[in-house]
């Protein structure tokens, strides 16, 4: 009787799940890094706690961000996020290194352990750091590029990063209660079916993937409405600055290619849950579907995460070379064709599962194809170049190292888009060395060149160079150090997932790789010393006129930190690259005719809701707590039905005088500033007011 | 820097005196609602992608076929109560839009809830048959495919059924504005979308499976 | 070498698992000089015809894209230094986007290329498709492979052997095989031969390979499939037609009978070592096992488990914990 009641209450939960204890019982260096990682997680959350209590910012933190629907604050929640999950991602890569150093006939790790850290690892790199920083930059740069107030549909983006931050909770609540899967990022049944795998690991993902993917499902839709609707008059389409434009291509993408990944995980969840026979072994599953679905996801989806990185760095190679972005039409072009052939590639990710040659051949000319506009972006990158005055800041040295390693990276791509060879290295070290090619200049890189860029604009201080240029280079030494041994490897056969080997020829090359690793790790590191340092001396880098970089478009024309109004008026937009071209002329800054009221959405409760009762539903599900499962879907669903009886929430406006008076201030501090040339741009004296190029400018 | 003509003239950018340029928080809220039924709709397809697949003795795995389950008058009467339904949806639309007064509005939405619900009951009924015969989607590939796909719609007609009450519940309280207006018009483009799905679950799975 | 496994557990407890961290004192510059000494291994070193043709697509594709790939490696390195800010001799055209010759290169040139490489990757993907088979004066040699939980095991069907751990084959003759598993996917791969193919439960796949020399070749699965998956390994033999004769001999003579208790046995999750330890005798050698009296088409009746219209419960199901206990005996 009390089992049962217990049973119902906790499902299948019980103290063997709780994975912080293990160490105790257990105390090998596995199960300690394993009790460790669990204890980090607690010790973190605790630690956050006590500081928001000490500093009593619960108050602020709730009013500001948590309930705000501002694009900037939601943007920041999700980059804060991505911040999180990149430390947990590289500290497993890390870890991974480590064991595959010491891996020839054994190691420190076992197999279980060490599926579960690759499968965390993949899982919380795309899903939870890649996908939460593209979302927050586009969330913080699109709508002050395209000089609107916010997004079309501010509730609903704070509802998105809610059940992104539901996924991400379910995926660090698994190193403390049970087990995440073993099966990959891709989850590939049948091993993820509840014959083979009939813990909670799978679930872990499953109802991970599947929250996230709703969330982001709905971000597609929110800024495709945002870019094509709120854009300041004038702004035509082929006016917008290249980062919009690859954020709308990959708002089309998550509006298109995130339901492949819903169906897949439903069904699958279908099949663990109610016995259904979507992919199982027998009475009629066929996991070839599975692959189907989810490279139908999984290949757009790398598109997803690589164009807004393209979109930085096109933004950043104009404004560090002082030089118009070369080849605008060619870009867009480049970019909806990149859009449009993500869709068409998706077998070349299951070449070798028995098809015939024709369709093969077929699937591998289309991916090939995609590397011409690929290619093509990287020259008109090199052509802006050229001619220009290029100024090796930070974000610079990210996209100088990007270009030439995402080229080598792209070889690679063009190999295995070859099924003849991806027949040998399908699997292999080659692939993963692949794909982190792509990914980490690719995607990384970009981002954290935008986080440098852009961070200004949000907070009114520049980021301290000596440690961006230390974190920099060590991510570009660590990735190379890291990935490279493993083409060779990959190469010579090594599979991937493989926690050990005997092949003692793999051992030197396994060792430099986690030589690589430790650069990483200093690069990790640098990132957060770079942000305290940059705190600590923002006296110094105080950025008031707005414009730090001398930069070219729309965002850079409001004062920073940005109000959350944006813009004091509404700007008219007669060209690209509208603030240089106004600049040049002499009008960067003008005084508008008048100052109008300002009408601003008013909070949101919505996206703590998801968030929590998001966990919470996940939680009850995965460990059968249906009770728990049932409550939390219904106060969502209220909330949601409360919602649309009761309508929009009354707004904020902020009267014009208000508006008028901030807007004069910044004026006149824009007026009082000196200038500042580019030569001394990395110096204190610059506070944001850009002194016009004054070298002779060549015929 | 005043007059239109000089504003046009600026480069790079301009400021003009006056209003906030207009929101059109109905236009948007249109797109956004396309933007999901595309979504959807590719969810959708993915479901009868994977339907057709398992249509296969292979995926039949020994157990019931399209043919021995399904039968067309039963199926001919839920397309009938969804059209149906339709069309009483259209004609609500229509007492809004010539302001035929909130009691006809209500009536013709009233009668679509009540075609929606009749499907709805159908269709249950229609499961508990195949329930009750072991037709379950334990049994097979393909039935696993079959009630992942019509549910899948039977859900989407429920959510719209919820929706319609609560617009119906708004109507009643406050009479016909322009927010209801245009969710309204939303809620019959879903509605009509769910029709349209229906028509290829109607051809694909019931006529296809007794072809 | 121990077969006993946890009772009613899916995870296996690693027998070399070691606490301490061996890999630590080992220094980089040891690692750098072994890597130089380091042989060629894989496709890299290939040791029969698919293999062979692979290696020279690799380098063909490689080299050929160099043509786009090398201006930006030697291009970006040198745009970036001689058009620094500080160097006043460069030319500034700060207003210079767009020039219609460069834009036919960009596009171009790489359309190209593509053209080229696609000529070449719909060659490669046909005569190097895995299910054509290597053409030959000779009778290709009929191997069907079942991945079980982590060990292949290899059938001999026209001689009514199978094997774990080792694929003997003559070197005269290509080898044909068929693929399937039970248990999870698999992916079959000997890189010095030819490249992979999945192996799915209910499904046969098809792969064609050949050696050109004799030799031992390390092959394995390369699908992820649980705790014992980095043991998944075999050694594929090339023998000289003599050789193999005497080698069907001698597992036809020593091998232990592959009845169907034997094979439910074998089915559970074990390495090829411990398959060697519960089944083998100190004929055979080390972490392989030969088998003898395999029934006919034991490998169609596997693919055929199913499809029999039957649920497949936990304790049918080789992989799965269930099972392990059920058949460990």
């Amino acid at each position: 009787m009390t089992t049962d009641f217990w049973r119902i209450v906790f499902g299948r939960l019980d103290l063997g799940a709780l994975d912080f204890l293990t160490a105790f019982r257990d105390p090998t260096l596995n199960e300690i890094i394993l009790s460790g990682a669990a204890w980090a997680v607690i010790l973190g959350g605790l630690a956050a706690v006590a500081v928001l209590s000490r500093y009593r910012l619960w108050g602020p933190l709730w009013r500001n961000y948590l309930v705000s629907v501002d694009h900037k604050r939601i943007g920041i929640m999700y980059i804060v996020l991505a911040g999180i999950m990149l430390v947990r991602g590289v500290l497993e890569g890390v870890v991974m290194r480590g064991q595959q150093a010491d891996g020839l006939g054994g190691g420190f790790l076992s197999a279980n352990h060490y599926a579960q850290l690759f499968s965390t690892h993949g899982t919380i790199m795309i899903f939870f750091m890649a996908m939460p920083f593209l979302t927050g930059l586009i969330n913080i740069v699109v709508p002050l590029q395209i000089g609107a107030r916010d997004v079309s549909f501010p509730m609903l983006n704070s509802a998105s990063l809610g059940l992104t931050v539901a996924g991400a909770a379910l995926v660090m609540i698994s190193l403390v209660v049970g087990a995440f899967s073993t099966g990959g990022w891709t989850a590939y049944p049948p091993y993820t079916d509840s014959l083979f795998q009939p813990g909670p690991g799978p679930d872990y993902w499953l109802w991970s993937v599947l929250l996230a993917g709703v969330g982001t499902t709905m971000t597609g839709i929110n800024f495709v409405v945002t870019i094509l609707r709120e854009r300041a008059p004038g702004m035509t389409l082929m006016k917008m600055p290249m980062f919009t434009w690859t954020a709308l291509c990959t708002a089309i993408l998550m509006v298109f290619a995130l339901p492949p990944v819903t169906v897949s995980t439903a069904m699958l969840l279908l099949d663990r849950y109610a016995g259904f026979h979507f992919f199982t072994n027998a009475l009629g599953g066929n996991m070839m579907n599975y692959a189907n679905l989810f490279w139908l996801f999984g290949h757009p989806e790398v598109y997803i995460l690589i164009l807004p990185a393209f979109g930085v760095y096109s933004e950043i190679v104009a404004t560090y070379s002082g030089k118009r972005l070369y080849g605008y039409g060619s870009l867009v072009v480049a970019t909806m064709s990149i859009a449009v052939l993500s869709f068409t590639v998706w077998l070349h990710h299951f070449f070798t599962m028995g098809q015939d040659a024709d369709m093969n051949a077929a699937f591998g000319i289309a991916t090939m194809l995609i590397g011409v506009p690929t290619g093509v972006k990287v020259y008109d990158w090199m052509a802006t170049m050229y001619r220009g005055r290029v100024r090796m800041t930070v974000p610079m040295v990210y996209l100088v190292s990007f270009m030439v390693l995402f080229v080598l990276g792209g070889l690679s791509g063009i190999i295995l888009a070859n099924p003849s060879i991806d027949f040998q290295v399908h699997n292999t070290l080659f692939l993963v060395a692949h794909f982190h090619n792509m990914l980490i200049p690719g995607l990384l890189f970009g981002m954290l060149a935008g986080y440098t860029y852009w961070f200004p604009k949000l907070f009114g201080f520049r980021l301290n160079d000596r440690w961006g240029y230390i974190s920099a280079w060590s991510w570009v030494a660590g990735f190379v150090l890291v990935f490279f041994p493993m083409y060779v490897v990959g190469l010579m056969g090594m599979t991937r997932r493989t926690v050990a080997y005997t092949n003692p020829a793999y051992q030197p090359w396994m060792i430099l790789s986690a030589v690589g690793g430790v650069f990483v790790t200093v690069a990790l590191a640098s990132l957060f010393v770079q942000l305290y340092v940059s705190i600590r001396d923002r006296a110094f880098t105080r950025d008031i006129g707005g414009d730090p970089w001398d930069a070219r478009t729309l965002e850079w024309a409001t004062p920073s930190p940005v109000p959350a109004y944006n813009f004091a008026v509404i700007p008219h937009v007669h060209a690209r690259e509208a603030f240089a071209v106004a600049k040049e002329a002499g009008l960067g800054y003008q005084a508008p005719p008048a100052y109008a009221d300002i009408h601003l959405p008013g909070d949101t409760w919505m996206g703590v809701i998801l968030a929590v009762f998001g966990t919470a539903f996940g939680f009850g599900m995965i460990w059968y707590m249906w009770w728990l499962a049932a409550l939390s879907f219904a106060v969502m669903a209220v909330a949601f039905i409360g919602r649309a009886l009761r309508g929009d929430r009354a707004g904020v406006i902020i009267p014009a005088a208000q508006v008028a008076a901030e807007h004069r201030a910044w004026l006149a501090a824009v007026g009082r500033l000196a200038p500042v040339t580019r030569e001394h741009e990395q110096d204190g004296i610059n506070h944001g007011v850009a002194a016009p190029e004054t070298r002779e400018v060549a015929a | 820097m005043s007059g239109a003509s000089a504003i046009h003239a600026a480069p790079g950018l301009s400021y003009e005196a006056g209003h906030e340029h207009d929101h059109d928080a109905a236009g948007k809220a249109l797109w956004g609602f396309w933007l999901f039924m595309m979504s959807d709709l590719i969810l959708f397809g993915l479901f009868f992608a994977t339907y057709a697949t398992m249509l296969d003795p292979m995926s039949y795995a020994g157990g019931p076929t399209p043919r021995d389950l399904f039968e067309l008058p039963g199926a001919a009467l839920e397309t009938a109560a969804l059209l149906t339904s339709t069309l009483t949806f259209g004609l609500a639309a229509l007492a809004v839009k010539y302001e035929q007064g909130r009691g006809r509005v209500l009536a013709w939405l009233g009668v679509t809830l009540a075609l929606g619900l009749v499907f709805l009951g159908l269709e249950a009924r229609e499961f508990a048959h195949m329930i009750a015969i072991g037709a379950v989607p334990q049994r097979s590939g393909f039935l696993s495919a079959f009630f992942g796909l019509v549910p899948l719609h039977g859900l989407h007609v429920t959510a719209g059924a919820i929706w319609l009450v609560i617009l119906m519940v708004q109507i009643a309280g406050k009479g016909i504005d322009a927010g209801l207006t245009s969710r309204l018009a939303r809620l019959a483009l879903f509605w009509h979308f769910l029709d349209i799905i229906w028509i290829g679950i109607f051809s694909i799975v019931y006529l296809g499976g007794i072809v | 070498m121990s077969n006993a496994r946890p009772e009613g557990s899916g995870q296996r407890t690693r027998r070399r698992l070691r606490s301490h961290w061996a890999g630590a004192p080992l220094l980089a510059a040891v690692a750098a000089a072994k890597a130089g000494a380091a042989r060629a291994e894989g496709f890299l070193a290939p040791a029969g015809p698919v293999a062979m043709a692979q290696n020279v697509h690799f380098w063909q594709v490689t080299w050929i894209s160099m043509i786009v790939v090398l201006p930006v490696l030697v291009g970006v390195p040198l745009l970036a230094w001689h058009y620094r800010y500080g160097n006043a001799r460069a030319r500034y055209m700060p207003n210079w986007d767009f020039s219609h010759a460069l834009e036919w290169v960009m596009w171009l040139v790489p359309a190209a290329i593509v053209v080229v490489l696609g000529v070449l990757l719909w060659q490669g993907a046909h005569s190097l498709d895995p299910y054509r088979p290597i053409a030959s004066d000779k009778a290709p040699l009929k191997v069907q492979v079942v991945g079980l939980d982590w060990k292949w095991l290899f059938i001999y069907p026209d001689y009514h052997i199978a094997t774990v751990g080792e694929m003997a084959f003559p070197q005269d003759r290509p080898v044909q095989m068929e693929l399937t598993t039970d248990t999870v996917m698999q992916s079959f791969l000997v890189p010095a031969l030819a490249g992979q193919i999945y192996a799915m439960p209910g499904m046969v796949t098809k792969l064609n390979l050949a050696a050109d020399r004799v030799g031992h070749f390390d092959g394995m699965n390369t699908q992820y499939s649980g705790d014992g998956f980095d043991d998944q390994h075999f050694t594929a033999v090339a023998m000289s037609k003599d050789d193999f004769d005497a080698w069907l001999k001698e597992v036809q003579a020593k091998g232990v009978a592959l009845n169907p208790m034997a094979y439910a046995r074998l089915a559970t999750s074990s390495t090829p070592a411990e398959v060697r330890a519960t089944f083998g005798n100190p004929a055979m050698p080390p972490s392989v096992t030969y088998f003898n009296d395999v029934p006919t088409d034991l490998f169609g009746g596997i693919v055929m488990r199913y499809h029999n219209g039957h649920p497949m419960t936990p304790a049918d199901q080789p992989g799965t914990a269930a099972y392990n206990t059920k058949y460990s005996g």
